[in-house]
């Protein structure tokens, strides 16, 4: 296993994808094979039943540790991590020993059907044969949640340079039906379980953010125009009786979407379409904070099938009949698309995003004016004869986003940045007044001048209330204008809601702190978004 | 009876009208250690242990610097002094107080493993005990001295290997010169100004420090990929270092103990050597001293104070305006 600890020593080490591409390529290189498998499921989420509940194992620190309960608390604030916690207050290790990755693995999920005292036995013998950082493992292990920032993305791509494979490859065969105990590591990069050759994506055609007017793009009569819709960019891909859903972060969310599985048996084989998925209640598209329930989640509840059912606006055709139609013009593309979305038997999921009609230039910015009403963040604008080009190309394609919403707060934390920044405090966080509190209600990382964040830190160097490790509470007196794309209901943040994107608009130098907004405010907010559009 | 009470000054004694440590300028201030937070410009009169000397004046300037060796004892308006050291950097003491039978002890900032460089410390038996509790927490339990020695050489010829600058960030006083002693022969050892010039301070005043090579202008890349380069904290994130060959930064501290901090430093690496003392070493140093009060003055004083209550040693916090540990140990040197 500590070949497996320095890997993650080595990704916590680095926040830059390159680095932590480049460890998990080392670690490919260097790991036993039978562990390999193990470690590509737990990083893809394939979690094992967790054998011990936490607070058992909390328990059982608490007494080899021989300290008060409240002490223990006291550790897990400053550590913030129980596992972590656990690993630090335990006793010594009395004897050392290196087992493999796998072993370890397999040991903990037979426990499932042991009783309590067998597994306190192996828990607390285990705790004892491994060193801190190790210890750390075995009990993110236990819990079989490691969030150490690798993205699914990183990890193919590490695995693609390996094993020198094509991504999308690795993609598709780690994302389908495998077991790390029923499978070696080269069948699985080779997807030997699954067949790579129905799957492959192409390439998303990507927007430029529009700047400047809109006449210097030439005639209106030359353009397309569509809403933008603020979801998840997808292709859904049908070839040779299979159906494959790729998200714009290039992984495969086929399993996450059931509603569009239906597309199976209606689209034909050699079929590529480009859309956004969304979630679809009665016609009208939800609020991006409704279809993030349905993201990311293993398992879905009947209830989040209900209230956040899944559509997709599908706006373009890549392959048509098994040939690759990318060169085509926009509008022939859209022809035949046109026709292919009538012609399916099931309405109303999969439908085409609606062309947004105009004349001229000002009549279409009056139109972007409303798109808010449909839960659309601003129009797109598609050249007539273009091709869809691979990734980001300026000219055929533009976004054209609505202004952000914004809400006026006051700065109550300050933490030192890093690289260049660290030396001043740049990273700060934002509260909004509730009676006589204030909330925190958005972190953001600097978004203003030298100048500025020199006369911020000044502020929060003379102004520090309290330290918390790195970070300082500042006296609530410098007011920021925060600018966000959505605001969506949280449990895990204080004021129960949580802004998307939050980033600093501008220094409110005008405003003292008790002109800022109220947590009402952006409750009524919340639940003017929620409501269905008109 | 009272020899110490917590003023807005600093940390006072009455019966012998000093001041321990104070943040405020004073008449006579007894020195526990040169860090910049236990000791400011402008008191009339300073004494502290002979090494610490030359950082004073170095730090300070010209000052009215008395000076003790460790265990010899003076007497001051009837209160014996005498220091002992507190392994914490080159020149460390605890103060002990003697008036009439009563015995108290200031700990200042202590370690108690030995560096290898700094006086070993050595507990002071005492009726009233004055300690820090920086890393007072049981999270906090540090590895052998010479375990992370053994990390950090791995580490340097990992670099080595991959072409990489070794830049490890430390304290000018005290943990660079620990690290000096630890990687002594290992490896050429380049040190910034502001170390170099402290380490001249301490050889002019006769203490022998292991070998290193000042940092000029002159200095060429290639030699110090070959080597390493020891900087203080205030140059760590500068320019100079990305001008170097790939440089990897590895952090020197205590509270590299915690992955928050680690990540939180944006390091290539962390290793948690402490100038103070972790967990266990504050409680055998507490329980060394038989006190029957202890006075817990930085770091996590609630927490530790409620704990020693609750083991049976009688416990109290003050405030004081040292800083919360080694972060703040930064007596960054600006005239040169």
């Amino acid at each position: 296993m500590k070949r497996f600890s320095q890997l993650i020593q080595e990704l916590e080490m680095s926040n830059k994808t390159n680095d932590k591409m480049l460890a998990l390529v080392d670690y490919f290189n260097e790991a036993d094979d039978m562990d390999k498998p193990y470690v590509i499921a737990m990083f893809t989420g394939k979690r094992p039943k967790r054998p011990v509940s936490t607070a058992l194992i909390k328990q059982w620190a608490i007494e080899l540790s021989n300290l008060p309960e409240w002490l223990f608390a006291e550790c897990y604030h400053n550590v913030g991590d129980l596992s972590e916690t656990i690993a630090l207050i335990l006793p010594p290790p009395t004897s050392i020993r290196d087992r493999k990755l796998n072993e370890w693995i397999n040991d903990l999920a037979l426990l499932n059907d042991k009783d309590e005292a067998f597994k306190k036995q192996f828990i607390t013998k285990a705790w004892d044969t491994l060193e801190t950082s190790e210890r750390f493992i075995f009990n993110k292990l236990i819990s079989g949640n490691f969030r150490i920032g690798v993205s699914n993305k990183i990890l193919v791509n590490a695995l693609a340079k390996q094993s020198d494979t094509e991504s999308s490859k690795i993609m598709h065969s780690i994302m389908g039906k495998w077991l790390p105990s029923e499978i070696n590591y080269t069948d699985l990069v080779n997807g030997v379980h699954v067949n790579t050759d129905n799957s492959w994506p192409y390439p998303f055609c990507l927007a430029y953010a529009l700047e400047g007017v809109l006449s210097s793009l030439g005639e209106p009569q030359e353009w397309q125009a569509e809403w933008k819709w603020d979801g998840i960019r997808g292709q859904i891909v049908k070839r040779n009786g299979e159906l494959f859903i790729w998200s714009r972060g290039e992984e495969l969310v086929t399993e996450q979407f059931p509603e569009l599985h239906f597309l199976l048996d209606e689209l034909e084989d050699g079929t590529v379409l480009d859309g956004e998925i969304l979630s679809v209640k009665d016609g009208k598209v939800q609020a991006f904070s409704i279809l993030q329930q349905r993201l990311n989640r293993k398992t879905i509840h009947k209830n989040q099938l209900k209230d956040a059912p899944i559509g997709f606006y599908t706006y373009d055709l890549l392959e048509y009949k098994g040939r690759d139609i990318r060169e085509e013009a926009l509008n022939k593309r859209r022809q035949i698309l046109e026709r292919m979305i009538s012609n399916l038997k099931t309405n109303s999921i999969v439908v085409l995003s609606p062309i947004v009609s105009f004349n001229q230039w000002d009549e279409l910015a009056k139109l972007r004016e409303t798109a808010r009403d449909l839960n659309s963040e601003g129009i797109m604008l598609k050249k007539l004869n273009s091709a869809y080009h691979s990734g980001r190309k300026r000219g055929d394609w533009w976004k054209w986003k609505i202004n952000p919403y914004t809400v006026d707060t006051v700065m109550i934390y300050a933490q030192k940045g890093s690289g260049r920044r660290a030396n001043f405090y740049t990273d700060y966080t934002f509260a909004v007044r509730d009676g006589d509190q204030l909330v925190t209600i958005a972190k953001a990382y600097s978004g203003l001048t030298d100048k500025e964040i020199k006369e911020v830190n000044a502020f929060v160097v003379k102004n520090a209330i309290e330290k918390f490790g790195p970070v300082r509470t500042v006296k609530p007196e410098l007011v920021f204008e925060i600018a966000f794309e959505g605001i969506a209901e949280s449990k895990r943040h204080k004021a129960g809601l949580a802004l998307r994107f939050p980033r600093i608009a501008r220094w409110r130098k005008d405003k003292k702190a008790d002109e800022i907004n109220t947590l009402d405010d952006l409750r009524q907010l919340l639940q003017a978004t929620l409501l269905p559009p008109a | 009876m009272a020899l110490i009470t917590f003023t807005n000054k600093g940390i006072y004694c009455k019966q012998g009208d000093f001041y321990i440590d104070p943040w405020q300028p004073v008449n006579l201030a007894v020195t526990t250690h040169g860090h910049a937070d236990h000791v400011k410009w402008g008191n009339k009169a300073y004494l502290c242990h002979e090494h610490t000397k030359p950082i004073l004046q170095h730090r300070l300037g010209d000052l009215n610097i008395q000076t003790l060796p460790y265990h010899k004892e003076i007497n001051i308006n009837g209160v014996k002094l005498s220091l002992y050291p507190a392994g914490h950097v080159i020149g460390s003491a605890q103060i002990r107080l003697e008036y009439k039978g009563e015995v108290w002890a200031v700990s200042g900032d202590y370690k108690v493993e030995y560096d290898g460089i700094s006086t070993a410390f050595e507990p002071v038996k005492c009726h009233t005990f004055v300690s820090e509790s920086t890393f007072g927490l049981p999270i906090y339990k540090w590895q052998p001295q010479q375990d992370i020695f053994n990390q950090i050489k791995n580490w340097i010829s990992h670099n080595h290997d991959k072409n990489q600058t070794t830049v490890l960030v430390a304290y000018s006083l005290g943990k660079a010169q620990r690290l000096m002693a630890g990687l002594a022969g290992y490896v050429d050892i380049y040190v910034h100004s502001s170390i170099a010039n402290l380490n001249d301070a301490f050889f002019k005043a006769g203490i022998i420090l292991p070998h290193t090579i000042p940092i000029t202008a002159e200095t060429s890349k290639e030699s110090l990929l070959k080597g390493i380069v020891i900087v203080p904290p205030a140059v760590a994130d500068g320019k100079w270092i990305k001008s170097l060959t790939h440089a990897a930064t590895g952090i020197c501290s205590g509270w590299m103990q915690v992955r928050a901090g680690r990540r939180w430093r944006s390091a290539d690496a962390g290793f948690a050597l402490s100038d103070h003392a972790d967990w266990p070493g504050l409680l055998s140093a507490i329980k060394a001293t038989e006190a029957e009060k202890v006075y817990v003055t930085h770091g996590h004083t609630a927490v530790f104070s409620k704990y020693l209550n609750e083991i049976g040693i009688e416990a109290e916090e003050v405030k004081t305006q040292y800083g919360d540990g080694e972060e703040e140990d930064n007596i960054e040197v600006n005239k040169d």
